[in-house]
């Protein structure tokens, strides 16, 4: 299974501020009833975008003058709570391919290393900093460089960071581990013998 | 230096270093639901792969469960999701407690009441509760539906190692002070981000003397304060919990076994990366006010206000929080009106959470107007509180006695909060909509306390309701 090697991300951004932003609010469990991941696309941030009554509320990933963008900016803790991995799947089938927010959950981190889409960690005046170039020109690009570790948007040039293994399984196209998983067949099974539980 | 059972745990299953530096760990035992699986068998049917351990999976079916009556028509997704799990543990030869089985129940219930979950080994499940599983010793933790795929088809993930932290509790709790006001505590103290990158190993006298059920609740909401899993070191509690379970180890095995759990405990003088002291004495009732877990306060306290939020940033939260909650800053938590009322969950669904609630119960009704439900963690243990006579004093007190499931914990089953209702709940998750209204409102607290507030009508101080004096000291 070749993977793309993911070494830069280059799009235009959304800023959806806020600590704590968990599973729950990002994708509502009733999305949960599913077999699939197929039907997620749009339903991302679904109750905070609509009222109870099916109205828009304004929400910045509807705004217009940010349709199309394939960057998430955001506050610490993103992805908290449930290990549910519709919330990135809705996240990345709606057209996004990477994050940057102050910090992540790790099991929300894990999930979308392994679906490709990169979580990258930068400091909260950074991301406002940023926040405010895109909010005052929607269209400006924001590249990801992978490799040089840092986001660049016009005059705007910052840090990010990730843990080592996951830039890595990314830039170096393993960030599906399965077939390295499944390669290790012996050494899987001699590990197993060895647990008198197993 | 020693270990900690933690690093003894990630030794012993660890099968090699993976191309990018992660570990290639040996999941023991994987649990499943309908939920996280459905996909996960999917993917490994795309692949034309098998379930490389089917005896090490078990599986059963609990947040879409109808409480009510579990055997009621599901609505089509919700059988669609049943018939999948069914489907695919004849399949590929899994276990599964399905409905009919007498064993079904929340899947953090069912593995201990089962004996599969044992110290020393390697849990997991796609679930985030999963951390409950740490109160047996055991390393366990949540993982998404692509890393199911992968346990089901090599039964190892690709894993970096955690930091250890040591969070020493010591002391007695006060009288109507709960393992679950342990757990808001220190989700309070630390922050719902505090455990990002730990395990948290759980010590101290106060959970020597706790009960496996309460060593469960706080386990459980190790992911609440952001660490993936947390554990207890096994001990004789530990031991007699498990003996005669059906999963567990048998006579002629039990000697050996028991030696080699105890092998899997923390050297006393095993290296930390951190530490935290907290005096029992010091942890009251605890009630969350906002949408994050680490928005608590304890009964006596008044709601934040965000005119005095120490940052910008704590105070736009708070905002946030408080306008969502419909709540002033300011003013007591204490007499906030609630609407329904809720015991349950893998964090709160065991017998003794039912006999403890039960025991203060007794005698005290309802508060008119408020729905009040009891749903039990799984069939065994619905069956082990009915045989106590649990069932008929929850009733008797105006609760409805329900068959076992997720319920309100989340809404993926008829178990929903309407509108803006108040739900003073025993779960572990008091997000936006987490209850199934997306303006539905949760407030976090211990069953004894949801008991207090049904019965007051409000958020009450469950030492006041029911004249808590210590004298007759709780257990729970
Ligand atoms: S009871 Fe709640 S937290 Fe526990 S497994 Fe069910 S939905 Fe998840």
């Amino acid at each position: 299974m070749a993977l793309d090697k993911i070494t830069s991300i280059t799009g235009t951004a959304v800023h959806l501020p806020g600590a704590d932003i968990d599973t729950d609010r990002i994708i509502p469990a009733r999305y949960l009833k599913c077999v699939t991941f197929d039907d997620l696309a749009d339903k991302h941030f679904h109750d905070v975008r609509y009222d109870p009554e099916g109205n828009a509320t304004g929400h910045p990933l509807d705004d217009p003058r940010f349709k199309g963008a394939s960057i998430m900016l955001s506050g610490p803790n993103f992805g908290c709570g449930s290990s549910r991995e519709h919330a990135p799947q809705a996240i990345y089938r709606s057209g996004f391919r990477a994050i940057i927010a102050e910090s992540f959950a790790e099991i929300f981190f894990g999930n979308s290393t392994t679906l490709g889409m990169p979580c990258l960690s930068a400091s909260r005046e950074d991301i406002d900093a940023l926040g405010a170039v895109i909010g005052n020109a929607p269209a400006t690009e924001v590249t990801i460089d992978l490799e040089a570790m840092e986001v660049t948007c016009g005059e705007t040039r910052f840090a990010i960071t990730m843990p080592g293994s996951a830039r890595h399984a990314l830039t170096a196209g393993r960030w599906d581990p399965i077939q390295e998983l499944l390669d290790n067949e012996g050494q899987i099974t001699a590990a197993g013998e060895a647990l008198p539980y197993v | 230096m020693g270990k900690t059972l933690y690093q003894k745990v990630w030794d012993a299953h660890t099968v090699g270093t993976l191309g990018d530096g992660r570990t290639q760990l040996f999941i023991g035992t994987h649990l499943i639901h309908e939920v996280t699986s459905p996909q996960a068998f999917g993917m490994i049917r795309d692949l034309g792969l098998q379930v490389k351990y089917p005896h090490r999976t078990f599986a059963t079916v609990d947040h879409i469960v109808p409480t009510v009556d579990q055997d009621a028509p599901a609505d089509p997704l919700a059988a669609e999701m049943m018939d999948a799990l069914r489907r695919n543990a004849d399949d590929f030869g899994v276990t599964y407690f399905d409905l009919g089985s007498g064993k079904q129940g929340i899947v953090h219930v069912v593995g201990p009441e089962q004996g599969i979950t044992q110290p020393g080994t390697t849990i997991a499940c796609g679930d985030s509760h999963t951390a409950t599983h740490g109160a047996f010793g055991a390393i366990a933790f949540g993982i998404g539906t692509t890393q199911v795929r992968d346990v089901l088809a090599t039964q190892t993930i690709a894993m970096e190692s955690l930091k250890v932290r040591l969070i020493k509790v010591d002391g007695p709790l006060k009288p109507g002070v709960y393992a679950k006001d342990v757990a808001l505590d220190i989700i309070r103290r630390l922050g719902a981000n505090g455990g990002i990158g730990y395990a948290y190993e759980y010590g101290g006298s106060t959970f020597d003397n706790f009960s496996m059920e309460e060593r469960m609740t706080v386990c459980n909401m190790s992911i609440e304060g952001g660490a993936r899993c947390g554990y207890v070191n096994p001990d004789e509690k530990t031991f007699a919990f498990l003996k005669g379970r059906p999963y567990a180890p048998g006579e002629d095995e039990w000697d050996a076994a028991i030696e080699r759990w105890q092998s899997f405990a923390s050297d006393p003088d095993a290296d930390y990366d951190d530490l935290i002291e907290i005096d029992a004495a010091d942890i009251e009732p605890t009630v969350t006010w906002g949408i994050s877990p680490d928005q608590g306060i304890s009964i006596s306290e008044t709601i934040p206000d965000p005119a005095e939020a120490g940052s910008e940033a704590l105070r736009a939260s708070y905002r946030e929080a408080l306008d969502y909650m419909q709540l002033p800053g300011g003013t007591p938590i204490k007499g906030v009106k609630i609407d329904v009322a809720f015991i349950g969950s893998c964090t709160n669904g065991r017998l003794r959470d039912f006999r403890e609630a039960a025991r203060f119960l007794k005698g005290h009704r309802v508060a008119p107007g408020v729905k009040a439900i009891a749903v039990p963690g799984s069939q065994i243990t619905a069956v082990q509180c009915e045989q106590e006579g649990l069932d008929r004093i929850f009733e008797e007190a105006g609760f409805e006695w329900r068959a076992a499931g997720c319920s309100m914990c989340l809404a993926m089953n008829p178990d929903k909060l309407v509108g803006d209702q108040v739900c003073a709940s025993s779960s572990n998750r008091n997000f936006k909509g987490r209850q199934g209204s997306p303006i539905g409102r949760t407030l976090l607290m211990s069953p004894v306390m949801v008991c207090a507030a049904a019965v007051k009508g409000e958020v009450a101080d469950a030492r006041e309701v029911f004249e808590v004096d210590g004298s007759d000291s709780a257990v729970a």
